[in-house]
């Protein structure tokens, strides 16, 4: 193994794990708040795929060829928005239809876990049948691959920088969020103690609506970057969801720091197992690390709790 | 139960019950609309919008919609409600107290099960197998694991995987070669055994993990297992799979020869049994191993072990300080789960005669889990009757919808059934009364969640708050 190989690897690693981090800190949201995995977050993630690139190809058609360099990233930032947005708003109904009324029946916790793989199932199927079930590309409107930098050899593209730079700025935006603002303070409360925070004025139906959202918000942005860096499709949801669940679990569910920091190990683990042994295995290695950490830190590695103290 | 101060605050539009149940209303009937309407297309991706909802579709979905809400308004308005004497509710109630009625009940299922499948097309038959059969065996396996003890499996699909590729190599039809080639009945020993031990390996490590983290182990689980498959050329064959697996046969040592003397009746049957294309001898093996494996759980259920396990669903320090063995109870849950699907798992392989790693995919572990749940979790008799009418729901379809958009309904029979009965079709009287029980003692200090409780009282759970009266506070 060369270095060269070795920086090449932990440069898709990063990019990847970024990615994952982001639908990360949606499951990690909702189970600070709910202490419930919501499966259908993957969904999120494959609608702010869907909704970034329709409105790229509503505003520059299927082939623009490529803008200059302020139009391109005001189309980013666009599309970036109108993925935030769809998974958003996915998000939102999301826990309108499949999660509240089971809150209001005081149903038992698989239920929502049914509810919430019966919405995933639903919502998937949905959007193939709506969309067709074919791979769609992002319209390429920069280009995707121009190298900008090289460590030790290894050239680092402009798309990954991009979704590095943008995720790396959406995490600390959210953890900034939930520490300083009002909102934040009401996350915590409510994942500390949802009846005690109620007592204290926390409307708890509006905290939870506005978690789900804040999670689709980022998951929607990452699925259109996804789609921008590989392709949209109605299933595309899957094995990153599932990736950034093990990566929520791995740094310690519940725990935003913690949802990043597993998202990026969890990235890095599966590229850099591609060097030492073929990348077909890469889904096991990620997986077997997870069960390793897991087996030494049974709550993570960072811990549970999105508030403070348990 | 709705305080009046909470509710007479709210006065917005969307506040109002009615108008909200009509918003919610139409936008289903937009999306029957759309569910119902043209397939997309990959370049143009308002296609299947424009062709559904510009055509006749959309107005008569949602004027249905609308039509529906105007009955449920009126209803309101009127206040009709109907005694329980009237609605049958209390009819049930002492229909269900009878042993009698329960007994026929079973007595007729079990005919309809042995007497009906020979006038069934062959498509039934086939369907009744490979769907409805197998995932009744997968299903009540699993409930052991999740239904009785608690521990929610997401991998589960692994011990199918590793019962059929069991059956596999020992009826020579992997790459490598096994000791000794048997038959697909002899397999079921080895699968058990396999299957026995994965459990066992895997739960060992991981049964000290809680609830949600378990899940996620099964799941890596699951994947890995697949993922073994997949890329084990050498010895799984990889993508391709194994082909050819034989289908089961028995020979008796003994025939019955005898011919009935005076009349001209005859019988030579020199003693065996084979299964082969023909799907009917393999629902009544079904039959026979879901009746042994449903007994044989239904004696566990009440028994120590099985009351061992409801003391770690509900409690797993207070199981263990009252002395139960947690990990072993633990282990057996997981170790009976893992056997039944890897019986299942067989009976597939011999069946069907081909397997690959598409066939033991983690949705099917998900669906799995859903029929369970759907069924009723812990509750055996709803358990095999959610797996058998959810595998038999699609196909009901299969002349309306097409094969890929299958899966949608499904879903959204999920969803609806979580939010009208979420301890599921049948419920275990357990987690029935567990569920009235917190309805019934809501605290009022919950009113900020209660504020705005857009559905009406729960259809069956006795007297909750009328939703009548709620709406009249709202205006």
């Amino acid at each position: 193994m060369s270095l060269q190989e070795f920086c090449q690897f932990t440069i898709l690693g990063l990019t990847r794990g970024s990615l994952y981090a982001l639908i990360a800190l949606g499951y990690t949201l909702v189970y600070g708040v709910l202490q419930l995995i919501n499966f259908a977050h993957s969904e999120v993630f494959m609608m702010g795929g869907f909704g970034g690139m329709f409105v790229i190809r509503a505003l520059l058609g299927p082939s623009p060829g490529m803008q200059s360099f302020a139009l391109a990233t005001f189309y980013l930032v666009l599309g970036m928005l109108a993925g935030a947005a769809a998974g958003g708003l996915t998000a939102w109904v999301l826990e309108r239809v499949a999660y509240r009324p089971l809150r209001k029946r005081n149903a038992p916790k698989l239920a929502f876990l049914i509810s919430a793989i019966g919405a995933s199932v639903f919502l998937f199927n949905f959007a193939g049948k709506l969309w067709s079930r074919q791979p769609q590309f992002v319209p390429q409107f920069f280009e995707v691959n121009k190298p900008i930098f090289d460590i030790f050899g290894a050239t680092m593209t402009l798309i990954q920088v991009v979704i590095v730079g943008s995720a790396f700025a959406m995490m600390v935006f959210l953890d900034r969020l939930v520490a300083t603002t009002k909102l934040g303070q009401g996350i915590r409360a409510v994942a500390q103690d949802a009846p005690t925070a109620a007592l204290m004025g926390v409307d708890i139906d509006k905290t939870i609506s506005r978690t789900f959202v804040l999670g689709g918000l980022l998951g929607g942005a990452a699925g259109f970057m996804f789609g921008m860096f590989s392709l949209v499709q109605y299933n595309m949801g899957f094995l990153p969801g599932i990736k950034a669940f093990a990566a929520a679990v791995l740094g310690g569910i519940g725990n935003i720091r913690g949802a990043m920091v597993g998202g990026l190990l969890l990235g890095l683990v599966e590229n850099w197992s591609a060097i030492f042994i073929d990348t077909k295995w890469s889904d096991v290695i990620a997986f077997v690390a997870l069960v390793l950490v897991l087996m030494f830190r049974p709550t993570g590695i960072l811990g549970e709790r999105l508030g403070r103290s348990a | 139960m709705n305080t009046n101060g909470t509710v007479r605050r709210r006065t917005g539009l969307w506040h109002n019950e009615d108008a909200r149940r009509f918003v919610s209303l139409v936008a289903t009937g937009v999306l029957i609309a759309l569910l119902t309407g043209a397939d997309g297309s990959q370049d143009d991706s308002l296609l299947a919008f424009r062709e559904s909802l510009l055509s006749i579709r959309l107005p008569i979905c949602v004027g249905l919609m609308v039509l529906l809400w105007a009955v449920f308004y009126v209803g309101q308005r009127r206040r009709i409600s109907l005694s329980p004497a009237v609605t049958g509710a209390a009819f049930r109630q002492r229909l269900r107290q009878m042993p009698v009625v329960r007994w026929l009940l079973i007595v007729a299922v079990v005919g309809a099960a042995l007497v009906l499948p020979p006038f069934l097309s062959g498509f039934w038959q086939t369907v009744l197998v490979n769907q409805v059969g197998i995932y009744v065996l997968l299903a009540a396996g699993l409930n052991v694991v999740v239904g009785w003890a608690g521990l929610l499996d997401l991998g589960y699909i692994a011990f199918f995987a590793i019962g059929a590729y069991t059956t596999a190599y020992f009826t020579g039809t992997l790459p490598i070669a096994p000791p000794f080639v048997v038959n697909p009945f002899v397999a079921i020993i080895f699968a058990v055994l396999a299957c026995l031990v994965a459990g066992v390996l895997l739960g060992t490590p991981t049964l000290r993990l809680r609830g949600d983290y378990l899940a996620v182990v099964t799941l890596g689980f699951g994947e890995i297992v697949r993922i073994v498959a997949l890329n084990g050329d050498d010895f799984t064959n990889g993508p391709r799979g194994a082909t050819n697996i034989p289908h089961p046969s028995i020979t008796l040592p003994f025939g019955v020869h005898f011919t009935v003397p005076g009349l001209d009746w005859k019988v030579d049957w020199d003693g065996s049994l084979r299964w082969g294309i023909d799907s009917l001898p393999y629902w009544y093996l079904l039959l026979v191993l879901t009746a042994l494996v449903v007994f044989l759980l239904s004696r566990l259920e009440h028994s120590r072990v099985g009351r061992a396990w409801t003391a770690i669903r509900e409690d797993e320090v207070a199981a263990q300080a009252n002395g139960v063995r947690t990990v072993r109870l633990k282990l057996l849950a997981f170790a009976i789960g893992a056997s039944t699907s890897g019986v299942a798992g067989v009976i597939y392989a011999s069946k069907v005669g081909f397997i690959s790693p598409d066939n033991f995919i983690l949705q099917y572990s998900i669906f799995v889990l859903a029929y369970v749940i759907f069924g009723g979790m812990g509750s055996l008799t709803g358990v095999v009757l959610g797996a058998a009418l959810l595998t038999a729901l699609p196909e009901f379809l299969r002349d309306y919808v097409a094969a890929a958009d299958r899966p949608t309904y499904l879903g959204a029979v999920l969803v609806l059934m979580m939010i009208f009965r979420p301890a599921g079709l049948v419920p275990a009287g357990r987690r029935k009364a567990e569920i009235t029980a917190q309805q019934a003692s809501d605290p009022p200090g919950s009113s900020v969640q209660q504020a705005d409780q857009p559905e009406a009282g729960q259809p069956e759970a006795g007297p909750t708050a009328s939703p009548a009266g709620a709406v009249g506070g709202g205006q």
